[in-house]
C-alpha cells in the first residue's frame, strides 16, 4: 500500500495537472524549482485559486493523507488503473440513481473532472451539490472541488464547496448513521453503492470460498490420505480453533458454533491479510467502523439469542451475593451485555486503522523530511530509512492481522460459552 | 493537532499498554524459566493478553482521534 500511495504521486506529477495553469506541484515536493516559489506565504494563490477565490493546494498534510488512505472510496485506484465501481445512491423523496463512478472522470486522487446528477467526486468519494442547476453530465473542471475548513457550530470541519461557473455550491458527504458523533450525519442522500470496502468483501468471499470448497473436495477424494497442497495449510489452522477455541470455550455444543468462529476467524483474517497486499489500492475493509460494528452485531446476536436461563440469571439477578450487591451489579451486567461486542468492534478497528495509518505516516516521513521539495538530502536521505521502517511495520501488521482475527474469534467463543454453559453449583 | 489535550491523552494510554504489555512479557518469560516445557502454553496465552491489553490502549487513541 505504501508503494502504490508513492507511484500515485509520482503519476500525478508527471502527467496529471497541466490544465489551465503551470503546475509547478511544490505542493508534492518532488523536483527542484526556483526559489521564489516556495514558502507558505509564496503559496502561489493567485495561480492555483479558481474563479471562487478557493484554492484546493495547501502544504502537505501527513493527517489527512493518512486519513484518506484509510477511509472507503467509490473508485478503486490500484497504481495507474482506476477502476470505475458502480454507485447506487438514494435520495429520500427521488428515488435511487444508478450509475458508474467513471462518468466523473476522476484523476489518481479521486477528484473527479464531470459533475452528473448533482453529484461529484472528491477525494474518492461521491458528493452531492443539492443546489447544482442541472442533472446532465456537465464538465465542471479540475479543482473545481475543494475543501474548507469552517468553523461549524463551535468545532472546525472541513466543508466542501463546488465552484461552477463563478458561483459557490455547497457539496454534502454522504449520509452516516451516527448522529453526528464521528463527523458525520444525515445529509441529502444515502450511498448504497459497491464501494472499494464492498468489493473487497466480495473478492475475499469469493476467494474463501474458491479455497474452502477445494479444501472440503480434497478431503472427500482423498479420504485416509495424508493432507496435500492447500488441505496441510489450512488443516492445522482449524484443528488449531477447533481444539484452542472451540472446545474449551464451548463445552458440550461446541459443534453447533463451530461453523460461525471459523467463519468470523477466516473472513477476519481474510479481510485484515487483503489491506495488507502492497499495490493493492490498499483497501481497509476491517479498519471501517461498519463493517466491524456488523461482525460486533452478529457475535452479540449469537450470544443473546442462546442465552439460558442461567446467563440472564446471572445478568439480572447475580445469585450467591447479598441483595444489596445485586442491586449495584444489575446496571453494571446490563451495560456489560452492550459494551462486550462493543468493544470488539473498537479493539478489531483501532488495530487495523492504526496499522494502516502508520503506514501512510512512514512513506509521509519522505516529503515531511523533504521540506516538500527545497531539501533534496532530507528527502533522499529519508527514504533507505523510511523503506526499513515500513518493512518492519508490514511484518508487525502480518502478525497483527492473524492475531486480531484470533483474539475476535477467542472472546466471541468465550461469550458464547459463557451464555451457554450449565450451571455448576 | 499540535498542543492538543488530545495528544496527551494518547500519550498516557500508550504508557498503560506500556506497563501492561510489559508486566504479562515478564511474568511470562519468569513462567518459562520456571517450567520450560510449557513454553507453547505460555507464548500463545501471552500473546491473547498482549493483544487485549493493546486493544484497550488503541481504543483511547481512536477516542482522542474523534475529540481532536
Amino acid at each position: 500500500m505504501c508503494f502504490s500511495l508513492t507511484a500515485q504521486h509520482n503519476h500525478d506529477e508527471h502527467d496529471g495537472h497541466d490544465h489551465s495553469h503551470a503546475h509547478d506541484g511544490h505542493d508534492h515536493g518532488e523536483h527542484a524549482h526556483d526559489a521564489d516559489n516556495h514558502g507558505a506565504a509564496a503559496h502561489g494563490d493567485e495561480h492555483h485559486a479558481n474563479a471562487c477565490g478557493m484554492s484546493d493546494h495547501h502544504e502537505f498534510d501527513p493527517g489527512e493523507l493518512a486519513f484518506h488512505h484509510v477511509s472507503d472510496q467509490n473508485v478503486y485506484n490500484i497504481g495507474p488503473f482506476h477502476i470505475p465501481l458502480p454507485c447506487i445512491m438514494w435520495v429520500p423523496g427521488q428515488g435511487i440513481d444508478f450509475f458508474s463512478s467513471g462518468k466523473f472522470d476522476g484523476d489518481s486522487h479521486g477528484n473527479g473532472t464531470k459533475a452528473y446528477k448533482k453529484y461529484v467526486l472528491h477525494e474518492g468519494l461521491v458528493q452531492r451539490v443539492p443546489d447544482f442547476p442541472t442533472d446532465e453530465l456537465v464538465d465542471i473542471g479540475a479543482h473545481s472541488v475543494v475543501a474548507v475548513k469552517e468553523t461549524v457550530d463551535g468545532t472546525e470541519k472541513s466543508v466542501s464547496y463546488l465552484c461552477y461557473n463563478g458561483t459557490k455550491y455547497k457539496a454534502e458527504d454522504r449520509s452516516t448513521l451516527d448522529a453526528g458523533y464521528f463527523g458525520g450525519g444525515l445529509t441529502s442522500f444515502h450511498d448504497l453503492s459497491i464501494t472499494k470496502n464492498v468489493l473487497s468483501m466480495g473478492i475475499v468471499v469469493f476467494l474463501l470460498g474458491w479455497l474452502f470448497l477445494g479444501i472440503a473436495k480434497a478431503y472427500r477424494r482423498r479420504e485416509g490420505m495424508a493432507p496435500k497442497g492447500m488441505q496441510g495449510l489450512i488443516e492445522p489452522i482449524f484443528v488449531f480453533i477447533q481444539d484452542e477455541v472451540a472446545k474449551p470455550f464451548l463445552g458440550a455444543k461446541w459443534q453447533k458454533f463451530l461453523p460461525l468462529l471459523m467463519a468470523l476467524f477466516f473472513f477476519i483474517l481474510g479481510l485484515n491479510l487483503w489491506g495488507q497486499v502492497p499495490f493493492l489500492g490498499g483497501s481497509n475493509v476491517t479498519g471501517s467502523l461498519s463493517v466491524t460494528f456488523v461482525l460486533a452485531i452478529v457475535a452479540f446476536l449469537v450470544t443473546n439469542f442462546n442465552g439460558n436461563k442461567d446467563y440472564w440469571k446471572h445478568i439480572f439477578w447475580m445469585p450467591g451475593v447479598p441483595a444489596w450487591v445485586k442491586t449495584i451489579l444489575t446496571p453494571v451486567e446490563v451495560l456489560g451485555v452492550f459494551i462486550k461486542p462493543l468493544t470488539l468492534m473498537l479493539r478489531l478497528f483501532a488495530n487495523i486503522t492504526a496499522g494502516h495509518m502508520v503506514m501512510v505516516i512512514f512513506v509521509s516521513l519522505i516529503f515531511v523530511f523533504g521540506k516538500n521539495g527545497t531539501s533534496t538530502l532530507g528527502g533522499y536521505g529519508t527514504v533507505i530509512p523510511s523503506a526499513l521502517l515500513s518493512v518492519f511495520m508490514m511484518a508487525i501488521e502480518l502478525l497483527v492481522a492473524f492475531i486480531q482475527a484470533f483474539v475476535f474469534t477467542i472472546l466471541t467463543a468465550s461469550y458464547i460459552g459463557a451464555a451457554t454453559e450449565e450451571h455448576h453449583h | 493537532m499540535v498542543g492538543s489535550i488530545a495528544a496527551i491523552g494518547m500519550g498516557l494510554a500508550v504508557i498503560g499498554a506500556g506497563i501492561g504489555i510489559g508486566m504479562v512479557g515478564s511474568r511470562a518469560m519468569e513462567a518459562i524459566a520456571r517450567q520450560p516445557e510449557a513454553v507453547g502454553d505460555i507464548r500463545s496465552n501471552m500473546i491473547l493478553m498482549a493483544a487485549l491489553v493493546e486493544g484497550a490502549a488503541l481504543i483511547a487513541i481512536v477516542m482522542s482521534f474523534l475529540v481532536s
